[in-house]
């Protein structure tokens, strides 16, 4: 047997702080107590991570702040973990109220159906947690280098098919969920028992994964989930409403560094077709692999896609196939239309409806003339079904009755939620990242850029009549890809503040990657390199041919090699 | 599927380990970067030091025999540079010292002679973070000229950027614009960093050695400070000295705008000592004089013979007369004048005539009891005006030739009108550039212990803290043994930490030991300084035992009693001492000079 991980170079420091922590303790205590500054220290910042939460500062007020000769503005964002993004009204009312109370008066839908909090100062981390909790939901795990939140499709009207992925995924959130006590005696002041510290970690192991790893469960037709951009993927195969099992995905992941060639955005390769029920030997398999083969002296080279092409997907899929201890089936034909959302009423196979509505950039604020937050309140105060967040930043009010329709609808109108109805294609599929001011990371603008940036490119898409074309828009504030900018057929990737990388090229079913266009371009630069494009596009694409799939069709962009899924055939079963 | 292999992943014993996580704790991005590149540098058998802290900055050999190499980097390219020219650099027998830019000591810039700066550009042409306070210290009004220093610039970029390189250029321009000599032409890497950077390094090498093999130990000795000016600036003759930085340190959120103001008294001749206060002549807010000319219906341009002065009514209100406190005796004029009955009521009361005083300015009384006043009366009622008092919040040792206050705003209204302090409107509103009329007030009774080796606690809540900023300075300085412990209070922690980094770094750095924060409203009990003393006293009492001195500065109304009567619990508590015991135990730490207070 090989043991690939001895012949490594020097481990990153992240993983000398994770194997010294106490599995996930570290100071966080000491840390929580120090009231000499905002912050916690520099180790703990790595271990907070695994309880669901980033320290940050508001990087509009660091530069002023430095002079004033005071510490930034440090806060901390708090994300969840909620497999499938699936959420009561009960508990829709306490993640409001923690948002009002505690954080900055916004909740945000994140890419995977999650919430977050952002602006919750370390005093008040501890109770923010617990309030957290209190509405039945945990943080744990939400970030940091174990698995993450479990995407599921959205999907409300396959009713059947969805509960049975769903319980698939929920049953994987609870495997890869760290042994540790840490986050319970931190937080929630669970007791410690005798000799803790230690505990076994039986995924895990004591340093836990390289990286961070990610799970998607996709139901075809719709690939709202992006399941080529995980680690894992798993593809629904349906048949009748029933479950027949899984396409299995592996290696998908979109962050990069620029001007990095060792780094570049992936799409998942399908390994073959699994029964359900082998389903979760697949993901532990899957997932120890990683543990045991990842890199763990370079992060930027530790994602799971990079061990599969050091080491060769055959490679990779035998290793799989040794551990879960069977082979993978043949893959059977599946179909993906799109990756987006289906706005408005849709009725399911069981009569129930759903409103899926459009939430830009998934902030849920008080706007002016647009009370989303207070909206969204009175519809959780009424609604006896559940709400669902989609992994494109929206959100499914799931499960009305036939009988409480209107009542839902007149909520929605009064309170401004209703522009599903009025916005183009562009605007109710577009994306963008947190990015400034509280992401560390960012290099750019991307959510409060988004509006302005719309109304630019509406007034463009107008000029050439294409105002009703879906196209699929998604800005990044940095290369790491939170927006999943790489699967956009337009696409802003942030360089440095105004400028973005303009990307090109992707199909709008997730299964192509797109390519650089314009390197560190401005506002200007970019929708002048646009306008002939979508001009030519207006006079000369086949009817229904996407503006990704005709950039490449005329050769405007070049296809990448290893950037599309092939998959042999289109159609479904 | 063993878990084995990660175990072997950190290949130390177990309490390396902890040594290691003791290490980094705490550590920041740049030096977690260093340390990382350290023991990569150990691993490959060439031993670098660690010369990046300040205590190896101090070579044996002087500025002159000595290459500094100063470099800014985002991503650690610059800085990756930096260290292998200066590892070349010593290789060759040079005495080098390399610094990251946060780390460098401006204020020896002035001494330096050979300086090679590797920098990054970064956002929209901006220097890299670890850059910006060397780059605004360099491009601003302070810089010193530079005629003695040799000096050269490679700066790293990226040419896909409109504004490639522009912060070595920016640099490169301006060395040369204090006088420096440039050695040779500034060179600029784009990210394929070699094509430029390797030659540029080279050459960098060859010059510093034909520069410092050349240079001749200095003969002649320069003077530490400039000579004694001849004029003796007094509080009758204050000196102009010049604003370099007047910087709003309370948050954009905070209540009160709080601010850091820099003077120079270059070529002033004026020295202090910590504890010392600065003298400030205002000028009176222009509006306020408009304001008051207008309600007395008078000329402002009307000549007024006073005092043998013969000046414009104007003037006089703006630089001679107070108009933001009420004299008793204006206000016994001005009802001479107006007949009216409420005010000389008012008057005759003791109690209503202090609460007039305390609650109306000059023209709060003009405006409420209208009277008739002609311009040479009016001057001659006035009180003339006097210069307020500012605890300096620096050290001359720290410092050089600048003095540092910490000015609170006074800003009220009243009346209908926004109200103002004459001295801290003044102030506040100075540009940089402008003239503050200033002179030195000393104050022997609240100085630093003659043996350093002394504790010392400081009770300074507010703008209570300046001088204590001064002291911690210098006892930085001298190297003082003793330790020190600071009980701070304001407002709220992210608005009003006066000072939060400078008090941050101190501590890890070990100058300052103690810090006790109140911050009253950051929790629905009030907290304050007094209640910290009270929560603190077995230590602190052991501190007093151990020689400890005390001092106090700030508010006189509430915060001195208060503290004052949380020190006596203190003792009475943990020196098991009555409370006339307690107090006597304070008198006499005060007839020692261990116990000073500095209040307004
Ligand atoms: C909130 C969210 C974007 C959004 O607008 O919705 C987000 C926000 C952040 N992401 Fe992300 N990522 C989010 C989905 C993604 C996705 C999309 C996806 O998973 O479908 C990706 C690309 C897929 C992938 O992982 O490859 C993504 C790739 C990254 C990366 C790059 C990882 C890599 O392999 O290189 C980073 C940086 C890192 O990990 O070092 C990152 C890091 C971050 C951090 C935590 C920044 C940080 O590390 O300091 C961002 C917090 C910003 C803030 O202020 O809230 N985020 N991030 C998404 C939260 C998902 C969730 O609920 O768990
Ligand atoms: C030794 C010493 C050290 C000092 N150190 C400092 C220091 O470090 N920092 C600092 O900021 N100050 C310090 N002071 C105080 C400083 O000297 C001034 O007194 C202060 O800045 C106010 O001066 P001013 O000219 O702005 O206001 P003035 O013009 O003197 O006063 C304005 C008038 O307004 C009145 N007033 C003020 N507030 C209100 C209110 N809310 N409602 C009604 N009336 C009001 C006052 O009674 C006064 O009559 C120190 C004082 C001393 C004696
Ligand atoms: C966000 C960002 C902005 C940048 N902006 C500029 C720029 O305006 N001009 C330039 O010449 N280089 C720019 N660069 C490129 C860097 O200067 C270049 O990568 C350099 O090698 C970094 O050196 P360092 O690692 O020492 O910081 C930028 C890089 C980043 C990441
Ligand atoms: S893409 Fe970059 S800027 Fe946007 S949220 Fe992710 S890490 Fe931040």
């Amino acid at each position: 047997m090989s043991t690939p991980l001895m012949s490594t170079p020097t481990p990153s420091v992240v993983e000398a702080i994770k194997a010294a922590s106490r599995r996930l303790r570290g100071t966080l205590v000491e840390s929580l107590a120090d009231p000499l500054t905002g912050s916690i220290a520099e180790a703990d910042t790595h271990l907070i991570k695994f309880h669901g939460s980033y320290q940050q500062d508001d990087r509009d007020l660091r530069d002023e702040r430095r002079l004033q000769k005071l510490e930034p503005d440090y806060s901390f964002m708090i994300r969840t973990r909620l497999p499938g993004g699936v959420v009561t009204p009960q508990q829709w009312l306490k993640l409001d109220a923690i948002a009002t109370n505690f954080a900055n008066g916004t909740l945000r839908l994140t890419t995977r159906q999650a919430f977050q909090f952002h602006g919750v100062i370390k005093r008040e981390l501890k109770s923010t947690l617990r309030a957290i909790n209190n509405a039945l939901i945990d943080t744990v795990a939400a970030c940091g280098d174990v698995n993450r939140n479990v995407l599921v499709a959205a999907n409300p009207q396959q009713s059947q098919a969805h509960a049975a992925v769903y319980a698939y995924a929920r049953q994987i959130s609870e495997l890869f969920l760290p042994a540790t006590r840490a986050y319970y005696e931190i937080w929630l002041d669970e007791k410690k028992v005798a000799g803790n510290g230690e505990e076994v970690e039986p995924i895990y192991g004591s340093n836990y994964l390289p990286r961070k790893f990610k799970i998607a469960f996709a139901v075809p037709p719709v690939n709202d989930v992006d399941v080529f951009a995980n680690d894992l993927g798993f593809i629904g195969i349906v048949e009748n409403g029933v479950l027949l099992g899984f396409n299995v995905t592996a290696g998908g992941g979109l962050g990069a560094t620029h001007g990095d060639a060792n780094t570049y955005p992936r799409l998942a390769d399908v390994l073959g077709f699994i029964t359900p029920g082998q389903a979760v030997a697949v993901a532990e398999a899957v997932v120890t692999a990683q543990r045991d083969f990842g890199n763990r002296s370079d992060r930027k080279r530790a994602r799971l896609k990079y061990t599969i092409d050091d080491r060769g997907p055959g490679w990779f899929k035998a290793e799989v196939e040794r551990r879960a201890g069977f082979s993978f089936a043949p893959v059977r034909a599946f179909g993906f239309e799109h990756n987006g959302d289906r706005f408005g009423w849709t009725e399911g196979e069981d009569r129930r409806w759903h409103l899926t509505l459009r939430i830009e950039a998934g902030r849920i604020a008080d706007h002016d003339g647009a009370p989303h937050l207070k909206g969204l309140r009175e519809i959780a105060k009424v609604h006896r079904g559940e709400f669902r967040l989609t992994p494109n930043q929206n959100l499914v009010i799931a499960n009305v009755a036939q009988t409480e329709r209107a009542q839902i609808e007149s909520l929605v109108t009064t309170h401004g939620l209703d522009g599903y109805l009025y916005s183009t294609p562009l605007r109710l599929n577009a994306l963008a990242c947190v990015a400034l001011p509280t992401c560390a990371l960012a290099m750019a603008e991307a959510e409060r850029y988004l509006p302005q940036l719309l109304l630019k490119l509406e007034e463009l898409l107008e000029r050439h009549s294409l105002s009703d074309t879906p196209i699929g828009l998604r800005i990044s504030g940095c290369p790491n890809g939170c927006s999943r900018p790489y699967l956009g057929e337009i696409a802003l990737v942030g360089k440095a503040p105004g400028r973005y990388n303009l990307m090109l090229g992707a199909d709008a079913r997730g299964q192509r990657l797109n390519t650089l266009y314009r390197e560190n371009i401005d506002e200007a630069q970019i929708l002048h390199a646009l306008e002939p494009l979508l001009a030519s596009y207006a006079r000369q694409r086949f009817s229904g041919e996407a503006f990704g799939d005709f950039l490449l069709r005329t050769g405007v962009v070049a296809p990448k090699a290893r950037a599309a899924i092939a998959i042999e055939s289109e159609t479904t079963t | 599927m063993s878990a084995e292999p990660i175990r072997t992943l950190v290949p130390l014993p177990e309490e390396k380990t902890g040594l290691l996580l003791r290490l980094v704790d705490g550590l920041d991005q740049a030096a977690l970067q260093w340390l990382s590149g350290y023991a990569a540098g150990l691993a490959t058998q060439a031993p670098l030091h660690p010369r990046e802290t300040p205590a190896l900055a101090a070579v044996e050999s002087s500025p002159q025999q000595q290459l500094t190499i100063v470099f800014g980097s985002q991503t650690g390219n610059a800085k990756r540079l930096a260290e292998t020219l200066a590892r070349d650099a010593e290789g060759s027998g040079l005495a080098v010292r390399l610094l990251r830019a946060d780390a460098y000591p401006l204020r020896e810039l002035k001494s330096e002679r050979l300086l090679y700066v590797v920098i990054s550009t970064q956002g929209d042409g901006d220097p890299p973070d670890d850059a910006r306070g060397f780059v605004e210290f360099l491009s601003g009004k302070r810089a010193p000229q530079l005629a003695e220093l040799k000096f050269a610039v490679l700066g790293l970029g990226d040419s896909s950027y409109a504004k490639f390189c522009v912060t070595g250029a920016e640099i490169d321009a301006r060395l040369s614009e204090l006088g420096a000599t440039r050695l040779f032409a500034r060179g600029e890497a784009d990210v394929d960093l070699d094509t430029v950077a390797k030659p540029w390094l080279q050459r960098a090498l060859t010059s510093a050695r034909e520069t410092l093999k050349s240079s001749l130990p200095s003969a002649t000795v320069t003077p530490l400070r400039p000579s004694r000016a001849a004029v003796v600036w007094t509080r009758e003759r204050p000196f102009a000295a010049e604003v370099l930085i007047n910087q709003r340190i309370s948050s954009r959120a905070a209540s009160k705008d709080i601010r850091h103001i820099e003077l120079s008294l270059a070529e002033s001749g004026l020295s202090y000592e910590p504890g010392d206060a600065l003298g400030v002549w205002p000028t009176n807010p222009p509006e306020l004089v408009d304001a008051i000319v207008a309600v007395t219906g008078l000329d402002a341009r009307t000549a007024v013979a006073h005092d043998e002065q013969d000046l414009p009514l104007a003037d006089w209100l703006l630089t001679k007369r107070e108009l933001t406190r009420l004299s008793r005796p204006f206000v016994v004029a001005h009802a001479a004048r107006a007949g009216n009955a409420d005010l000389d009521t008012a008057i005759a009361t003791p109690d209503a005539f202090a609460r007039l005083l305390a609650d109306f300015q000059v023209i709060d009384l003009l405006h409420t009891f209208s009277a008739a006043w002609d311009a040479q009366e009016l001057i001659a009622a006035l009180r003339p005006l006097t210069p307020r008092l500012y605890s300096i919040a620096s050290s001359l040792k720290a410092v050089d030739d600048e003095a540092h206050l910490t000015v609170a705003p006074v800003d009220y209204a009243a009346f209908g009108r926004n109200h103002v302090g004459a001295a801290s409107h003044f102030l506040s509103n100075r540009q940089i550039d402008g003239k503050v009329p200033v002179f030195i007030e000393a104050n022997e009774r609240f100085r630093l212990p003659q043996d350093t080796s002394r504790d010392v606690i400081m009770i300074g809540p507010g703008t209570g803290v300046a001088p204590f900023r001064g002291f911690l300075q210098e006892r930085i300085a001298v190297g003082a043994k003793g330790k020190s412990w600071l009980f701070f209070g304001n407002p709220h922690f992210r608005n009003d930490f006066l000072y939060q980094i400078e008090w941050q770094r101190a501590l890890k750095r070990g100058e300052l030991h103690k810090l006790d924060l109140a911050f009253s409203r950051d929790q629905a009990h009030k907290v304050y300084v007094q209640h910290n003393i009270r929560r603190r006293g077995r230590e602190l009492y052991a501190w007093l035992e151990n020689g400890a001195h005390v001092y106090v500065c700030g508010d006189a109304t509430h915060m001195a009693k208060d503290v004052h009567a949380a020190l006596r619990d203190v003792i009475v508590e943990h020196g098991r001492r009555s409370q006339e015991d307690a107090e006597g135990y304070l008198t006499r730490l005060a007839a020692d000079r261990r116990y000073a207070r500095d209040l307004y």
